[in-house]
């Protein structure tokens, strides 16, 4: 047993935190950031935090992922960051020669009070900002929320400082994809202009983070959100905001600074949250939805009425993030699975009730969870207490999986093990599809193991 | 930016290779960077390289930071002890699990290297302080856990707001009745990953190391100190051990528990493999308990096979020195057979490699067993002893950061000093060919060729050394990996392996030959370009004829 210290008895615990589901707010703020085109994402803090980042993104998506740090040593620590910062500014732009460098901090920044629009404008007046190039940032303290809580902070940051209003509406629709894969990403593009809907997707990893192999390496990748297009999203008709947690914040900063009304969805995994995205455009862009989005529909219908018999009633612990398991564990319900044990490390009521309300009709006792303590340590513990079919999460499930002999379906952030989340979209129907596959796989590759020979069945 | 072809280089200057490293840089950074780039030359006196200084910020460094060093390189490794992040999510969750070091619990025995303990610091905690939190964590643990012993970590925050965590664990060691003790590694300390092995060390020698008196059965009984059992380095060299008599007491900290470190200062010699991180516990175990410490690297089969020698060579016994004679010669039959099974494709082929603070040295004699040579090496953490060796030692500069890492006063041991060897033999055994305390360093070992030692190596000098040297493979760690691939060159970890290992000993050594030959000999690398790239484009109705 590789979790064999793991009791079955749940005891409170009020301040240890075992096998979190989240982690900081950097790192967030350092993927959002990779979905600017021409951008280097920089840390403002200890070199540790970046290198951290770095590798966690990089096993995560087997990509080259380049950011810099402002390298505190002691003294820096103790007499504050600027010099450092200024430095590094200097040394990004003559060296690496991005069109952008996008600040984030540290808990360490924070906590000694680093000054970022101060030391920014001081880079700008000193000179150290070529002409034409930009530095945006955003506080990311790693003492507040999750590494969620960062991704919303680098996206806001994008919407104070490059979004502008120029008083001319572009005919555009702003869609904020949340944190998904670079994958979902190129699949909301391709869904909205399916519609035929002018879009700004921001931030937009896809080309990014999952780029071709051909003896050529690009710092800067042909992916990214443009800097042009960062600025229109000002003159945008209105804005998608996929995710309460980590989209809904700059949205709603883009209406406050640029008035651009905004509508917040939950993210289009599965049958019913896609609906609901595909009916936004619909509406909002007043355009029809065309038969190829509606045959795509009916294809996932198709698929949960011919495997239906596979899914009902099979229990599902999940783990991730709130945006994800909203729609995730809505699907679930939808196709008839119960969703029973649910765990965010990002704290925030809404979703424990969001959750209740979704699985209110499950015929089981749902445990529910988010923020201190609601870590993998309890998920297990719940398991343990409460066998499940499927695990869905993050590739640390896989040690929960393997002791108690329960499939998994890897789904969020970081997948350190598999291939696919970089490529293939988990959301849109066709995503919807590729969900069922898996969960499917997962469960029947799994009979088939543990079938008796005389009901081992060819034909399933 | 830049893509390679290959065609290895034949003659090369590496002065005019350093020159076009440095020509983009600002002047601060490129003066910096001159020093810390330099070419070895033949024999033991090596130009002085600048190595263990400030990171240049906004420069894409290869280097982690103290914490890194501490909870994730040194502790990392042991099973037993139950380590504690005290700081914001962060730190604990990206050190859970993410190096590749293997243990062996049994099927009962503790092993908390699965979990990640955490404090998750939030912001009343950052305001009104945190050792309230530490101390109730450190209770939930034990109750949770019932480990024999608590270490905890800080991060960043933790020294800034003033958390006295030394004293909470002390406390806690006294109500709790297990050893718990802590790591002041907040990520600021020192330039590198380095200040946190140095920190960790400390406080394992301090707290830890003679706490059990009893040794484990055996006559030849030794430490290895800085071998941390990466994809299984340290099964095979027990193995090896094993074969030939030799007891390992403990390791610091491959496969280690807590019992190990407690009973270190009984062993009768210390080796040390990676001398960076951990020579000076070889030092502080030798004055305090008078064991004598002797570089050995198990990297490469004659690297192995020198290394046991000079153990039975220590030992001064015929049996020990016969039998492990027996044991080279045996295995390294398979091994000759590997180098020779894939030296025809490997034969000529050039590497690089910029790692930690010893495999940049080591892995060299890997290569040339299987005829690579090495165009470039660097070390993301060493100081100056290891590139030009310890003969430096006495001139080494004390700078700021490396000032505020503890140096421990460390004295005999009025109980347990016991010189295990006195002046006059280990005098001899030096005019044998066994001196203690000795490292060459790593330039010393390029000399020899046309080379570059580079120091923390950055993501741009990197580029740049793949574009104009045109490597057949670029070993460095997960954040360099895949920057280098694009480029169109492989690219070997060698802080964690990949998914490989053992490399260390006989059957290490062969796995990576093997490895080496899959590396530099894939198809892969022949499909960047598609065919309409090398066809001209035809027009007309004659192209379907």
């Amino acid at each position: 047993m590789l979790l064999r210290h793991t009791p079955t008895e749940i005891k409170e615990r009020k301040v240890l935190t075992i096998n979190p589901a989240k982690t900081c707010q950097p790192i967030g703020a350092m993927y959002a950031a990779f979905g600017i085109h021409g951008c280097m994402p920089h840390s403002h803090g200890s070199q540790g935090c970046c290198a951290y980042h770095r590798s966690a993104l990089t096993r995560h998506y087997k990509e080259p992922v380049s950011a810099t740090t402002s390298s505190f040593t002691e003294g820096s620590s103790v007499f504050g960051g600027q010099a450092n910062l200024l430095q590094a500014l200097n040394n990004i732009f003559t060296v690496y020669e991005p069109d952008i460098v996008a600040v984030h901090t540290t808990c360490l920044s924070e906590t000694i009070g680093d000054d970022l629009p101060q030391i920014v404008d001081k880079a700008k007046k000193d000179g150290l900002v070529p002409e034409g190039k930009k530095v945006i940032y955003c506080s990311t303290p790693s003492y507040v929320g999750s590494h969620v809580t960062g991704f919303s902070n680098m996206v806001k940051g994008m919407v104070n400082l490059l979004a502008e209003s120029s008083g001319r509406h572009n005919g555009k629709v702003n869609i904020i994809p949340g944190w998904v894969e670079p994958s979902d990403m190129e699949e909301l593009k391709r869904l909205a202009s399916l519609m035929k809907v002018k879009h700004i997707l921001f931030p937009d990893t896809s080309g990014v983070f999952n780029g071709p192999l051909d003896g050529t390496y690009r710092m800067f990748p042909e992916g990214g959100t443009s800097l042009q297009d960062l600025a229109s999203a000002g003159d945008s008709s209105g804005t998608l905001a996929l995710g309460e947690w980590a989209s809904a914040d700059a949205a709603r900063a883009l209406d406050a600074k640029c008035k651009v009304p905004c509508r917040v969805l939950d993210i289009p995994y599965g049958l019913a949250a896609t609906d609901r995205f595909i009916d936004a455009l619909h509406t909002l862009a007043g355009v029809p939805v065309p038969e190829e989005v509606e045959r795509e529909r009916g294809q996932l219908v198709d698929v949960i009425s011919d495997y239906h018999m596979w899914l009902y009633h099979k229990k599902v612990a999940l783990v991730g993030d709130p945006d994800q398991l909203i729609p995730l564990t809505e699907f679930l319900v939808s196709v008839d699975m119960c969703p029973v044990h649910i765990v965010t490390g990002t704290p925030g009521k809404a979703f424990e009730a969001r959750i209740k309300e979704i699985t209110k009709d499950v015929p089981y006792e749902v445990n529910v969870k988010a923020g201190g303590q609601a870590d993998m340590f309890l998920l297990h513990q719940w398991i343990k207490n409460d066998p499940v079919d499927l695990i869905i999460g993050n590739t640390y499930c896989k040690y929960i999986s393997r002791d108690e002999d329960i499939p998994m379906v890897r789904h969020g952030f970081p997948i350190l093990d598999r291939v696919g989340h970089q490529y293939f979209p988990t959301v849109g129907y066709k995503g919807g599809l590729r969900l069922l596959e898996k969960i499917l796989s997962a469960l029947l590759d799994r009979k088939d193991r543990d079938d008796p020979e005389e009901t081992f069945e060819l034909v399933i | 930016m830049s893509t390679a072809q290959k065609s290895p280089p034949s003659a090369w200057d590496p002065a005019s290779v350093k020159e076009e490293l440095l020509k983009k840089y600002p002047p601060k950074v490129a003066r910096k960077r001159a020093k810390q780039i330099q070419v070895p030359v033949p024999g033991e006196e090596q130009p002085e390289i600048m190595a263990n200084v400030r990171t240049i910020p906004g420069i894409l460094t290869m280097r982690g930071c103290s914490y890194a060093g501490c909870k994730g390189v040194i502790l990392g490794p042991t099973r037993d002890i139950v380590n504690i992040t005290h700081g914001p999510i962060g730190c604990g969750f990206y050190s859970w699990l993410t190096r590749r070091n293997q243990t062996r619990p049994g099927p009962d025995g503790p092993n908390y290297m699965p979990y990640c303990f955490s404090t998750d610091m939030q912001d009343e905690d950052i305001i009104f302080g945190g050792e309230k939190k530490l101390r109730a964590a450190i209770q939930e643990a034990y109750d949770t856990i019932h480990p024999k012993a608590i270490a905890i970590f800080a991060t960043c925050p933790v020294g800034l707001i003033g958390d006295d965590i030394h004293a909470v664990a002390n406390e806690m060691k006294e109500e709790l009745g297990i050893n718990i003790f802590a790591f002041s590694c907040e990520g600021y300390k020192g330039v590198s990953q380095s200040a946190g092995h140095h920190i960790a060390n400390n406080q394992i020698f301090r707290h830890v190391v003679g706490e059990a008196g009893r040794p484990p059965e055996g006559k030849y009984r030794i430490n290895l100190l800085g071998e941390y059992n990466i994809g299984g380095d340290a099964f095979e060299i027990d193995r090896i051990f094993e074969k030939c008599g030799i007891t390992m007491a403990s390791t610091f900290s491959g496969n280690s528990t807590y019992d190990q470190f407690a009973r270190a200062h009984t062993s009768d010699l210390n080796c040390v493999m990676c001398h960076r991180s951990i020579n000076y516990v070889a030092d502080m175990m030798e004055q305090k308990y008078g064991i004598p410490w002797i570089k050995v690297n198990f990297i490469s089969g004659e690297g192995t096979a020198k290394s046991l020698r000079k153990i039975a060579q220590y030992f001064e016994d015929k049996e020990l020195i016969d039998r492990v004679e027996e044991v080279i010669a045996e295995e390294m039959v398979a091994v000759k057979a590997a180098q020779e099974e894939v030296r025809p494709r490997t034969e000529g082929k050039t590497a690089m490699m910029f790692v930690g603070g010893s495999r940049a040295h080591h892995y060299q004699d890997l290569f040339n067993e299987i005829g690579m040579s090495t165009l470039a090496a660097g070390y993301e953490f060493a100081h100056r002893d290891d590139y030009e060796g310890r003969r430096v030692l006495p001139n080494i500069k004390l700078d700021a950061d490396s000032r505020n890492i503890e140096e421990l006063e460390v004295t005999q041991s009025e109980t347990e000093y016991n010189p295990r060897k006195d002046s006059g033999t280990l005098e001899a055994l030096a005019e044998a060919g066994l001196p203690v305390k000795e490292y060459k360093g790593m330039m010393t070992q390029m000399g020899d060729h046309a080379s570059l030692a580079i120091d923390d190596l950055n993501q741009y000098e990197a580029e740049k050394l793949v574009e104009l040297l045109k490597p057949d493979l670029f070993c460095a760690g997960i954040k360099e990996k895949f920057s280098i691939q694009k480029q169109g060159v492989p690219m070997k970890q060698l802080h964690s392996y990949d998914s490989g290992g053992p490399y260390a000993g006989f059957k290490g050594a062969i796995n990576f030959y093997h490895e080496v030959d899959r590396l530099v000999n894939s198809k892969v690398w022949s499909y960047m370009t598609p065919p309409w790239k090398k066809n001209p484009e035809l027009v007309g109705a004659f192209v379907w004829e």
